[in-house]
Parts: structure tokens; C-alpha cells; sequence
């Protein structure tokens, strides 16, 4: 089921490509770009003839479109990420879950994957359990969260811990290659949400620590380079 | 006699700047600026859901700063909690920071700023935006520029920048002033004017000029920090 999770996040544009686009750290406010040539999206804006950064991130080039890419600050829920969260309250019509953002999202019960009888809804999702969720849309009145898609649901056992959100991406890794190969190498099952929550389960408690240490080691090292083998030469030791 | 200042800098010289970031690993964002002897911390939290709900804004997200002067950043002990003075800058500090925030993508939400002053030699509040400037750009929150902040005062008919302690309670001559500034940076918008004691009106543009100089220094400061850690 959870090598589905992944699969389920491939869908997201990955912001791990190594490709050759130009690529600096800026702060606020900082020209990135001049000229009449370039347009200005997330995070960047124009001022006159030049193109500035709005946001503290990585300034990307790509052709004639300058972004900045987010490398720090908290989780921002944007539409189709899968998430992790724990599910805080049982409602009349579905569950409440804490997704680690600014307002909790909301699993409607028409959103779970089989029929739920409304007097037994504690008997698939119960106060405290985690699951995975995709989220399906953002309004005014919150998060709202679905279930129906490939690999989400209720992660029965193992533990969560939280790693930055913008390192997510760098832990799946282009085409979940990174997960994969952790999950290859400890034998784990490994869920990671884009809100930085990541769930690892297995029956060898070893295994579940080496695998936590090497997406740690992901985490902190986000912008070094050959960084698939750094992991795989932490993984044999 | 030539004027000497008591440390023997010049009048427009700054005393030596210290600044990191992410020094708060819980933080969303997290900065240290220090002027000398004070040193400031800046922690951002957020955007995360605003209590109590009457505050709530479902236009815009708010900034919520929080500015403390911890009991032992002074030499004689002061007690701790909230009072008068931490309130005020507390308050000229969000105003200070809010022109350059762009939060209207977060309704109802409140960004959390906690300035800590862990040692105290003057200017800790222009230290503390300072500080808090580096934390928010570092917590990814949008933002049109940083903001740059640094006190400037009078010895007797000497202006002089980046006061210390000493200078600040020297009250010879015209007596003692202090006045601290904010400016959004590379622009002629200033966010924080305050004054406390005697200039004439014509030397405020003084004033200005000497501060502009500093500003400079200060956002290259700012901007090095920010930018080493991913480097």
C-alpha cells in the first residue's frame, strides 16, 4: 500500500531536478533580473525594469519565467499534496485532522474509500490515528481532504516525526528515487507528507532508526550534491 | 579639543555587527542581530491559526510581535514579564516590520514574532527589527523588502550613530538625545521615527544622512546572513 503513497506524490511537480536552469539563493527585495524580457512569477515580482524577489529562496531562470522557490518557513497546503495527519475530533459527517498547517483540514465521510456507517465512524478512523490524505481543496472554511486515490489512507502502526516541509521533496527524491532506495535498503515502509510528516513502520526496531536517520540526514542536507550517495554509503556502514 | 566618542569610534561608525540565521531549530524562522554588547534574537512562528477569534481578519493575515528585555540582559536584575516600555516597542516594532508584509494570502491567520533581547547595551529595539526583519525573510513569508534599523543621538552638538549605554545616559552639554530609525531597504521609506530629548529641526537631515551610511552596512549584514547558510 504505501509504495502507492509515493506514487501518489509523483503526480507533484518535483523541485529536486538537478537540471542545468540558473539557480541563486535571494533575499527580499533583491533585483534578480533586468530587462523588459523576463516575466515575473511565484515569488518574484516587477518594480520598473526590474524583476524582484518577494520572498527570502532559491531565484530560478527558466527561459523567460523567474520564480523563487521556497528553502525554508512553515508548510503552505496547496491543492492535490498529499499530507500526513492525526485525526483530533469525530464530527456528524466526517473527521477533523490535524495537518500541521494554519487551519486543520477536514475529511468529509463521503471521502473515505468504502461505505462508513455514521454510528461506527470510530471504527475506521478513531482519535489519534494518522492518515494519509490528499488534499482536495482550500476555501474560506478550510482544508477539505479526501481519501479516494491510490496509496492514502490509515497507516496502522510504526511511529511519525516531522522533518521541514522543504526538504519533502529532496526525501522522495525524483521520481520517489530517494524513498525508494531507503525503503529498499532498511526494508521500512515509508509514507512522507508534504506538510513534513513522515511515517516509518517495520518489525525491526533497528531498521526503523536507520531509515529515521537517513531521511534526517536528507532533511539537513537538502543542498549538497551527490547527496543519493552519501545516503547509500550511510546506509551500509 | 576634537570631539572623541568614549569607545574611539567615529561618529558615523557602527559598532561590530553579528548576524545569523535559524539559531531557533523549533522556529519557523529564527535570527540573531547584535550591535556590539546587545544582542538580539528574533523567533517567527507561523502563519498558524489566530486566537482569540474576534481578532481574526478574513482579509489579510496579521503580524503579532512580541518584544522582551529578559531579566538578565541588564546589570541590575529587571523583573520579568511584560511592562509599559516592552509593550510601546512591542507595538513600534509591528509597525515597523508590517508595511513590507504582503499577507493577504493567509486570512485569518496571525505570523508570531518573538524578540528576546539577551544583552542589553542600547538600541535594543532598532537590534530587535533588526533581527526580526532576517527571522521573517528566513521563515519564507512574503515580503517586499527587508527592513533595516539602527538609533542615532546627540553628544552635546556631536550627532553620532549607534549609541551604547554610555553614550545613551551622557548628559553634558545639550543633554542626552536618542533617536531611532527604521527603513525599508534601498528606499526612502522610513517605518520607525522616534526621538527622545532635543535636535533642532535643521538637523534632522543630519541625522539622515548619517543613518543612511549605517542602513547600508546593516543590509549588507543582514543580506551575507541570509544568504551563507545556503551556500
Amino acid at each position: 500500500m504505501n509504495q502507492q503513497i509515493d506514487e501518489a506524490q509523483e503526480a507533484e511537480p518535483m523541485e529536486t531536478e538537478q537540471s542545468t536552469k540558473k539557480r541563486r539563493v535571494v533575499v527580499p527585495g533583491e533585483v534578480i533580473v533586468s530587462g523588459e524580457d523576463f516575466l515575473p512569477s511565484e515569488g518574484a515580482r516587477r518594480e520598473g525594469q526590474d524583476i524582484l524577489a518577494s520572498r527570502f529562496g532559491l531565484a530560478e531562470e527558466a527561459g523567460r519565467v523567474i520564480k523563487v522557490i521556497p528553502i525554508t518557513g512553515a508548510f503552505i497546503p496547496r491543492r492535490n499534496s498529499v499530507v500526513l495527519g492525526r485525526v483530533t475530533q469525530i464530527t456528524l459527517n466526517g473527521w477533523v485532522i490535524d495537518i500541521d498547517a494554519a487551519s486543520s483540514g477536514f475529511l468529509p465521510i463521503d471521502e473515505s474509500p468504502r461505505f462508513i456507517n455514521k454510528n461506527e465512524m470510530d471504527q475506521f478512523l478513531a482519535i489519534g490515528d494518522v492518515v494519509a490524505a490528499k488534499i482536495w481543496s482550500i476555501n474560506v472554511r478550510g482544508i477539505d481532504l479526501t481519501l479516494k486515490g491510490k496509496g492514502l489512507g490509515k497507516l496502522e502502526g510504526g511511529f511519525i516525526f516531522r522533518v521541514s516541509p522543504n526538504s519533502v521533496p529532496r526525501i522522495i527524491g525524483r521520481e520517489g528515487s530517494m524513498i525508494s532506495l531507503i525503503k529498499e535498503r532498511t526494508g521500512c515502509d515509508i509514507g512522507a507528507g508534504q506538510n513534513g510528516w513522515v511515517w516509518v513502520q517495520s518489525d525491526n526496531l533497528d531498521s526503523q532508526i536507520q531509515a529515521r536517520k537517513a531521511i534526517e540526514f536528507v532533511s539537513e542536507n537538502v543542498h549538497v550534491d551527490g547527496l543519493t550517495e552519501k545516503v547509500e554509503g550511510l546506509l551500509n556502514k | 579639543m576634537a570631539f572623541k566618542r568614549i569607545d574611539g569610534r567615529k561618529n558615523s561608525d557602527l559598532r561590530p555587527i553579528t548576524a545569523k540565521i535559524g539559531v531557533i531549530p523549533n522556529a519557523d524562522g529564527s535570527a540573531l542581530f547584535a550591535f556590539g554588547n546587545t544582542i538580539a534574537i528574533a523567533a517567527v512562528y507561523g502563519p498558524r491559526l489566530l486566537h482569540p477569534q474576534h481578532m481574526q481578519d478574513p482579509e489579510t493575515g496579521i503580524l503579532r510581535v512580541n518584544y522582551d528585555l529578559l531579566s538578565f540582559s541588564v546589570n541590575d536584575r529587571k523583573k520579568p514579564g511584560p511592562s509599559r516600555r516592552s509593550q510601546e516597542i512591542s507595538k513600534v516594532t509591528e509597525w515597523a516590520l508590517s508595511p513590507v508584509l504582503d499577507l493577504k494570502e493567509f486570512p485569518n491567520t496571525v505570523i508570531d514574532v518573538q524578540i528576546y533581547i539577551i544583552q542589553a547595551d542600547a538600541g535594543t529595539r532598532t537590534a530587535g527589527i533588526n533581527a526580526a526583519s532576517m527571522a521573517l525573510a528566513h521563515a519564507g513569508i512574503p515580503m517586499r523588502n527587508l527592513v533595516c534599523s539602527v538609533a542615532v543621538g546627540k553628544q552635546d552638538k556631536e550627532i553620532v550613530v549607534d549609541l551604547t549605554k554610555a553614550e545613551e545616559d551622557f548628559d553634558g552639554g545639550e543633554g542626552p538625545t536618542d533617536f531611532p530609525l527604521a527603513k525599508i531597504a534601498n528606499t526612502d521609506q522610513y517605518t520607525l521615527l522616534q526621538l527622545d530629548g532635543k535636535i533642532p529641526a535643521e538637523r534632522v537631515s543630519e541625522v539622515l544622512t548619517i543613518a543612511d551610511q549605517a542602513f547600508a552596512n546593516i543590509y549588507e549584514a543582514q543580506k551575507k546572513a541570509l544568504k551563507e547558510e545556503f551556500s
